[in-house]
Order: structure tokens, then sequence, then C-alpha cells
């Protein structure tokens, strides 16, 4: 609990501190190409026939997602608390390849936590990783993915606490995480909601960002919570079925996809895929960012709160999207973002002509292309 | 507030018999369910006739982020064996209604949180009371989640046990020991569970700055496997947490046939490395250093 401490003292103490916004700013700006556009997706609006669609383009960021974000914010904290070493959790290999990005350009040691099955199908954010001389550890316990990376990278944090930061991707694990990586995540929101007003001179009737462990949504969704008239939906994966172990959907029960109760997992208290036992739930997902059993905190509680909604599309409708996104827009989506273009495709029948909608399109998918090029 | 438990569990009363001793006291720990729950009742026989002070059956839980790979890979063994955590507390039954010294050996359930959760507190409080458990470790619980918990925990006589490490500060060993019964369980080096060969510099001051802050007897885990380590800790701690060290034996004699032979060999390869245990604590330093944690230690 200690280094816990610690750490939310250093983030309270750069929440407020002139030299570390100045730098975090600097880097959001010069290094990592903030601000994101926010575009209309005009073929793509006309190919629905609904809403008016705006993408903000996270996809367009330094290193292809908006990991990049919270990683430069983490980053510059453990240089504030005189930690040498950083080491990250990575599931589609994006916030892997931020975390590597950010220690490179900050002359920080980095280790970077990948399981095995997300090492195969996301092989070109590994070698990435590499190239940005990273050690990418490969972690072959439980299913092999993004809970197993995180078990294994908060076994390194407690054994080298003294010189290592743990920087963690998502809005998981115990405070002051959560709450930290929406904060560095909230520029999203906060760029969208004046885009839009300079673009439309209205807010957005809806909000669409895909959630694993949910980071982008939350930092999209943020700066929107007060804003009553918009709706925030989030898009979880449906996988391939509603049978415990075949999806990762926590919060679309009553789509009918079973397992997900409140829980503990990995620090958090939330809704937490599992069996009858509280055994945590394998998961599956064609999208390895979004194969997670928990969600962070904050959206368990939007969601009992019913400000925010939150549905499952399946593998199946993602990739659709994808192609879908790729030959209107012109622009190949990660597998993850195109989770929320399918959402937002799901719910066109509930939605009116003169609906504005911001899609978030957390990254692109050079990253998908092995899986991709399969279907073509 | 360790005061406020009533304090009649056997876990104290074996503590208080090796305080008036002056001996190290060693806590055996082992998976539950691995490779099943009847080797497991067999091998806490072995144990417990071995001189286990107390023993502490591990629940078995699909992330234990607190554990090496040792524990880890027993884990999986005892989930692939069907082990639940209602499982585990019918064999603390099995154990109580077992001959002595098993039947009134101290025990510990050593568990992550959710398991326990997902049962409910009252009703897995009640449970494990029933069955004869003395005492529970959730780590993953932290003290200020602990509330509903320790009061419910200590509605049913069982002892709470908190782990401390060498990264709390003395105002936090203060808390987590006045949350904990029974004994404070201090993790001898930053990291997981597994053996190693040595035993850290600092851990003589980690035990320093407890003593000041509790009266409880303190336990030292996490890398402790040979009677070396024991021998160096009599006089310092109360008790050493074998954990790991047990466990690969049972992996070793029971990987990957889990045989009737290859049960009572590892349970007999536990008993005698129990045993070497006891007898590194019973002639190492302990009894000459064994004055050291009865009076006030000076900061």
């Amino acid at each position: 609990m200690v280094p816990l401490f610690e750490l939310e003292r250093a983030y309270e103490l750069a929440k407020t501190d002139p030299s570390f916004q100045t730098q975090f700013q600097d880097l959001l700006k010069n290094f990592a190409g903030r601000p994101t556009p926010l575009q209309f997706a005009s073929r793509l609006t006309a190919h629905l026939g609904g809403p008016r669609i705006y993408l903000k383009r996270e996809d367009l960021l330094h290193t292809g997602a908006h990991k990049i974000n919270n990683a430069i914010g983490q980053g510059l904290l453990a240089v504030k608390m005189g930690k040498p070493r950083i080491i990250a959790e990575t599931g589609a290999g994006q916030h892997g390849v931020a975390s590597a990005t950010v220690a490179a350009h900050l002359g920080l040691e980095c280790v970077v936590y990948m399981g095995t099955e997300d090492m195969a199908r996301q092989a070109l954010n590994a070698a990435r990783m590499r190239m940005l001389s990273a050690q990418v550890v490969a972690v072959d316990s439980g299913s092999r993915t993004l809970k197993d990376a995180i078990n294994e990278a908060m076994r390194d944090w407690v054994t080298n606490v003294r010189t290592t930061h743990y920087l963690l991707g998502s809005v998981l694990g115990a405070h002051p995480y959560p709450t930290m990586v929406r904060d560095f995540q909230s520029v999203i929101g906060r760029e969208a909601r004046e885009q839009i007003l300079a673009a439309e001179k209205r807010l957005p009737t809806h909000l669409f960002a895909c959630v694993g462990g949910g980071s982008n949504s939350i930092g999209l969704f943020y700066q929107f919570l007060r804003d009553a008239s918009v709706k925030l939906i989030g898009i979880e994966a449906g996988g391939r079925g509603g049978q415990l172990g075949e999806h990762a959907a926590r919060l679309a029960a009553a789509q009918g996809f079973v397992g997900a109760r409140p829980g503990v997992l990995q620090g958090t208290y939330t809704y937490v895929l599992q069996n009858e036992d509280g055994q945590i739930a394998t998961t599956h997902s064609i999208s390895a960012g979004l194969d997670y059993p928990a969600i962070g905190p904050e959206h368990a509680w939007l969601a009992d709160q019913r400000r925010a909604e939150y549905s499952a599309v399946s593998d199946e409708a993602a990739l659709e999207a994808a192609r879908l996104l790729s030959r209107t827009e012109g622009i190949i989506p990660a597998l993850e973002s195109a989770h929320a273009i399918a959402g937002l495709i799901e719910r066109l029948p509930q939605m009116r002509k003169d609906d504005l909608v911001i899609l978030n399109l957390s990254g692109r998918g050079d990253k998908d292309m092995d899986t991709y090029s399969r279907l073509l | 507030m360790s005061s406020a438990s009533p304090n009649s569990t056997r876990i104290s009363k074996r503590f208080a018999e090796l305080r008036a001793s002056g001996e190290l006291g060693i806590v055996a720990y082992i998976t539950a369910g691995d490779p099943s729950l009847d080797a497991t009742l067999k091998f806490v026989l072995a144990l417990a006739e071995a001189g286990a002070d107390v023993i502490e059956l591990g629940v078995p839980f699909s992330d234990p982020l607190a554990d090496g790979p040792t524990i880890q890979r027993a884990s999986e063994r005892a989930l692939k064996s069907g082990t639940t955590l209602a499982g585990v507390l019918n064999l603390v039954r099995s154990i109580r209604q077992s001959s002595p010294p098993a039947n009134d050996v101290p025990l510990v359930l050593f568990s992550y949180y959710n398991p326990i959760l997902q049962m409910g507190l009252e009703k897995f409080a009640a449970a494990a009371a029933a069955a004869g458990a003395d005492g529970v470790l959730a780590t993953d619980l932290t003290p200020e989640e602990s509330g509903d918990y320790r009061r419910i925990l200590s509605a049913h006589h069982l002892d709470t046990i908190f782990l401390g490490a060498p990264t709390s500060t003395d105002e936090r060993l203060a808390k987590i020991a006045a949350c904990s019964s029974g004994f404070l369980y201090l993790i001898s080096r930053t990291g997981v569970t597994g053996a190693k060969d040595a035993l850290p510099d600092d851990l003589p001051a980690l035990l320093r700055r407890a003593r000041s802050v509790t009266q409880l007897p303190i336990a030292v885990g996490f890398g402790i496997s040979l009677p070396g380590h024991v021998s160096v800790l009599g006089g310092l701690a109360d008790a050493a947490v074998i954990g790991s060290a047990l466990v690969s034996e049972i992996e070793k004699a029971t990987v990957p046939n889990p045989t009737t032979a290859a049960i009572d060999a590892a349970a007999s390869a536990l008993a005698s490395r129990l045993r070497a245990l006891k007898e590194a604590a019973r002639h190492g330093l302990s009894r000459r250093e064994a004055p050291m944690h009865r009076g006030k230690v000076a900061p």
C-alpha cells in the first residue's frame, strides 16, 4: 500500500505543479501530436443514412492509439518520483508500445509483460517494443492474455517497487490508477467537446467508444458527464457468444452475456466475469485490447447510475465494421475501435437523422493486419 | 483492535506456548486440493505429526498475484482437481475429526478475497468457524477495506491476519497490526512467495520496527525454506512460515502422476522437511537469543 500512497502523493503534487504540466502539455503536442482532429465522416454518414458522425482521430497519434496520452503522464511521474525503471502490461500491444516509446524518450528502462496468445496475434507490436529497446516478457499463465500480463506486472512491481514505477495502461487496479489514468486520458473529451461546438454549434447527442478496461471511453466521456443530454455508450466485446468464456462483456447481461458479478480482481471492486466459486473466468474476443474479465470501476458506477449505457457486439460485427470504415472513409481502424463502430451500427434503428455522434477512433489497424488479411 | 477480538483461539494458545518455551514456531503452508483434497488431508496429518505449530491452507485462486511460480502451479493443479472454497472448508472439518495432533493444530485459511466475497462474508465466517478453522488471511484485502470483514470474522471467533511488508512505514505497520489478531504476518522481502537462498539483510531491522508497534506474535514468511533461515530467525521472530519449499516437495512427488504411492511419498517428504526445520528451530540460535523478543525492544 505504501507505494500506492507514494504514487497518489506524487500525482496530487503533479496536478498543480506548473513544471510538470508544462512538460506534459509540451509532450502531448510536440511528441504525441495533439490535438487530434475531429473529422466529419461524410461517406460513413451517407452510407449509414442516419445521424451525423464525427470521428475523434486518436488513431493519428504517435504510436497509433490513445494509449500514449497516459504513458506520457505516468512516464513523467516516474521521473518525478526518481524511478529509473518502468514496467507495463499490454494486451493489444498499444499500451506496451506507448510505454516503450515514452521510456525511450525519457531515458527510462522498460519491461513489458504480454500474454503469449497476444504476442502471437499482435506480433508487430511486440517487435516495435523490442525496436524501442524495451524487454518484452512472454506470460504463459492462465488465459495468456491481458489479465495474466497484469498479474505478472504486479508481481514484478511488488518485487522491485523501490526502483520501479508500474505504468498501468487502463482505468484498472487500485487507487489512484483508475482516477489518474482517466485524468490523463480526459484530454480526448476536452478537445472533442470544443471541436464539436466549433463545428456544429451544439453538443453531440451520442458518444460511442469501445470498452476493455475502459480508458479511451472514460477519456471521451468524462468531459461530457454533466451534459445530461449527451448519451454515453460503451461497446464491449461480445466475442462469439453469451456463454462464460466466450465473451468479454461485463455490463451486457440484458443481451444474454452471462457471468458478470461484482467482485475483486487486481485491486479493484467492480463487475467481474467469474464462476460461482469466485474464480475469474477466461474471456474471448478477437480484439486483444478488449479481452479482459473486469471493467474499470468508474464504468461500473456509471452503469449502475444509468448515466452511461453499455452493450456488446460480436467478433463478426466488429470485423464487418472495420471493413466498412476502411472502404467508406479510407481509415483502417484497430479491432478495438471497430467494436465502437459496430455498436453504432447496431443502434441505428433507435437513432434519428438529426442526432449527432462522436465516435472515438481510439487506434489504427496496422497491428491487426494479420487478422484482417485472413478475411480478404 | 486486536484486544477486541476474543483471544482464545488455538493460534494464540500455541504462540503463548512457544513464547514460554523460547522456541521459534514453524507455520507450514500448503495449497489445499493439490493434487486433491484427500491428499491434502494426508499432508496435514503428516505435518502436524512432525510438529507444525500452525498450518496454513491455501485456497486456490485463478489469479494468485501475490504468489511466485511454485504456488501458482499448485493453485492451477488444485483448481483443475475441482477444489472450491466450500471444499476446503469440508477439509477443515475432516482435519478436526481426525486424530491428535492434527485435530487440534491451529488452522489458518490463506485466500484471495474474491472467493470469500462471493460466498458471502457471513456465510463464509459461519461455515469456517463451524468447520473448525482458527484464522483467515485474505492476501489482497487492505486494512482500509476490511471493516465489515473483521467485524464478521471476529464475531465468529476467527482471527484476522494481515500482511506487513518491508516497505510498510512504522505508522502503517501499527495500522496493520491493529487490524490483525492471532499473529502479524511479516513479509521478509519485497516480492512474491517463493524459496530464496538467503534472507534479506534488512530483515532484523524490519522485525525490530514491527516489535515496537505491536505485542502480537510475529511470523515471517516469503522466501524462507531452509533450516539455516530458521536458525537465524530464532530470537527475532515468533515463527517462520514455510510455503513454497513444501509445495515443491508435493510437486516433485506427485506431478505428473498423483498415485497413492506418490501422495504417501510426498507426505513423508513433507514430514522430514518439517522435522529438519523444527530441529533447527530448537537447536539453532533460537534458544540463545530467545529472550530478545520478550521485553520491549529498544528503538
